[in-house]
């Protein structure tokens, strides 16, 4: 059974109401547009302004592209444009958190911070895909080293001659270390 | 086919194992790649800065290439036409294209609405892959693609996709009245290029700021303007309010975008971590030393998160902001005229030309500042094919 005592519920933040509410009549509100002022447009001549704002999304739109893979889309938005990349759908667990964080709209931190740590993880899950297809990355060649290796030999050697001694320094501290402690015990 | 293959921050690698592009929409072409430039906005991807860039994604938004098949849609195209291809994906039809916004089309990015589509660049702008390619997909061919004029050289033409429009736009969007005195901070290729079409709105004098010698030298001699190292002035505002006679420069550019250097908690907060939307120390100083009433125009790149920037000095100076994403469609015109007729010469800063197999070598120098480079162009096998 209905209930009679419900309110009426607020249809003035529907979509199609934005037109109808701009477009009444405002004979009650005194001096409307006496001030208006055509000229005054800060966004010419990037924006050539003709009205169509005013039409909002009521236009004739290209045909969709058939959704065939996983678009995400944002939630500011009622569904997926009509053309979009199928570059890379989501997957795994980066692609779970996309997901996730495709729930919050692009005015929160929960859409964007999940996204930045789904792009970190995407980088393990990208090693494990290239050695599951029988490819070792070869993070010299990726970081384009070779190009270092030409124009700025003296600080790449500097950086590899100071990260080996580093190691080298490391590995000998905790081989004594390691005799010490055999030393005590013994 | 060879394609350009992101695994992570600082890492890509040529790949001969990608698909081939497939029309997806009766208004797409595939399109064979000729020219491919690397861009300062592919930095952003390649330091990991902005939002949803997946692994296995190929980037590249600045092609030329000629057209190799067409979907049933597409009546402005003939299959073999060599055309430039602008950075934005525009359905033409919405009503921010209607009005020459074509860098804000509603209808070629699910992902976000404050951003179109863009080739190659992430999922936060549409998912599409890109043109470091031997073959990209191109939506909405009717709309964007333009056909390379007779004569035109191919490298004008691929910096015709958005270095050119973009610098340009940077300019117009100052609102340079004749006499004015222009800052262009950043002299990547867009502060270079804006600098140069300062002159051609009336500016008076045009001033660049950067840290990088070489290209301080370089715009000094290609936009005949001054230019100044920020490491070696101090404090560069005060530096600008003092060589405009303590008023404040009339215009203010901000061509660096999110991965700007010069302050250390900027660089922490946007770059490192990062919690806010980038780095905002050249936009802090564009605020910071145009005059009451001046005009900050805003082309370098932000993520979509807050950034740090003086907004109460924006209020209590009256600043006007403009800034967008360059509608390159709605300046081609205009710009092929300017480059035919010789008043621009925008292959002058391509300084380095690589094979696509080297995306690698070109992504390190470029974004290292190595060997003097300015912009990176990228030369498919097929290109002559
Ligand atoms: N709005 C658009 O349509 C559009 C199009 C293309 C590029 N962009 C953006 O424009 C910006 C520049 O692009 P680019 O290709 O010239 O990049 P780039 O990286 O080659 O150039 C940026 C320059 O800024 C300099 N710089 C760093 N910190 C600085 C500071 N605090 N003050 C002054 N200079 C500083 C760097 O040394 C460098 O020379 C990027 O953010 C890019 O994403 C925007
Ligand atoms: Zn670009
Ligand atoms: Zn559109």
């Amino acid at each position: 059974m209905e209930n009679k005592n419900k309110p009426e519920p607020d249809k003035t933040i529907e979509a199609d109401n934005d037109r109808k509410i701009a477009n009444s009549s405002k004979d009650h509100i005194p001096g409307w547009g006496i001030d208006a002022n055509p000229e005054n447009d800060p966004t010419y001549p990037m924006k050539h302004w003709n009205g169509a704002d005013h039409q909002r999304f009521n236009y004739e739109k290209p045909v969709q592209q058939p959704i065939d893979v996983e678009i995400l889309h944002s939630t500011e938005r009622p569904g997926v444009s009509r053309v979009f990349g199928t570059s890379t759908p989501p997957s795994g667990l980066s692609g779970m958190i996309r997901r996730f964080a495709f729930k919050y709209s692009e005015s929160t931190y929960l859409h964007w911070v999940p996204l930045v740590l789904a792009d970190r993880i995407n980088v393990v899950e990208g090693y494990i895909d290239d050695l599951a297809h029988g490819i070792i990355p070869n993070p010299f060649a990726e970081r384009g080293w070779p190009a270092e290796w030409k124009y700025n030999r003296k600080s790449l050697v500097t950086k590899v001659a100071v990260g080996v001694a580093i190691t080298a320094a490391v590995v000998v501290f905790l081989n004594q270390k390691n005799k010490k402690t055999k030393k005590l015990f013994s | 086919m060879l394609a350009m293959n992101f695994r992570g921050p600082f890492r890509v690698r040529a790949d001969r194992n990608r698909p081939m592009p497939e029309i997806k929409h009766p208004q797409d072409a595939i399109v064979r790649v000729t020219r491919s430039c690397i861009c300062g906005s592919d930095l952003h991807l390649y330091h990991g800065l902005v939002p949803d860039t997946r692994v296995g994604m190929t980037f590249g938004h600045e092609f030329t290439g000629v057209v190799e098949e067409l979907g049933p849609g597409v009546q402005n195209l003939k299959v073999g036409d060599h055309v430039m291809v602008p950075f934005n994906i525009a359905c033409g039809v919405c009503p921010f294209c209607q009005q020459q916004l074509f860098g804000n089309c509603h209808e070629s990015n699910p992902q976000a609405t404050a951003v179109a589509g863009i080739f190659g660049y992430s999922h936060t702008a549409g998912g599409y892959d890109g043109g470091q390619a031997e073959y990209v997909r191109v939506p909405y061919a009717n709309v964007g693609p333009t056909i390379i004029p007779d004569g035109m050289d191919l490298d004008d033409a691929v910096l015709l996709t958005d270095v050119v429009p973009t610098g340009y736009q940077a300019a117009e969007m100052g609102g340079i009245q004749k006499g004015d005195t222009v800052v262009v901070f950043g002299a990547g290729p867009v502060g270079i290029m804006a600098a140069k079409c300062a002159w051609l709105f009336g500016a008076g004098r045009v001033i660049v700021i950067d840290h990088i010698e070489y290209r301080l030298e370089f715009v000094k001699q290609y936009a005949q303007c001054e230019a100044y190292n920020f490491k070696e002035l101090g404090d560069v505002v005060e530096f600008l309010k003092r060589t405009t006679g303590w008023y404040g420069a009339d215009v203010c550019i901000d061509a660096v975008g999110c991965d700007a250097a010069g302050d250390a908690f900027q660089s922490l907060v946007g770059r490192k971590l990062p919690l806010t939307g980038g780095a905002a120390t050249a936009l802090h100083w564009a605020i910071n030393s145009v005059k009451k009433g001046g005009i900050v125009s805003i082309v370098g790149v932000y993520g979509p998160l807050d950034t740090l920037v003086p907004i109460g000095n924006v209020v209590n100076k009256g600043i006007t902001i403009r800034a967008n994403q360059a509608s390159v469609k709605r300046l081609l015109p205009i710009l092929i005229d300017h480059v035919m007729s010789g008043r621009l010469n925008p292959k002058a800063i391509i300084s380095h030309r690589l094979p696509l197999e080297e995306v690698a070598e070109g992504y390190h120098i470029f974004s290292a500042k190595r060997d003097n480079c300015i912009k990176p162009v990228l030369i498919p096998p097929r290109a002559n094919a």
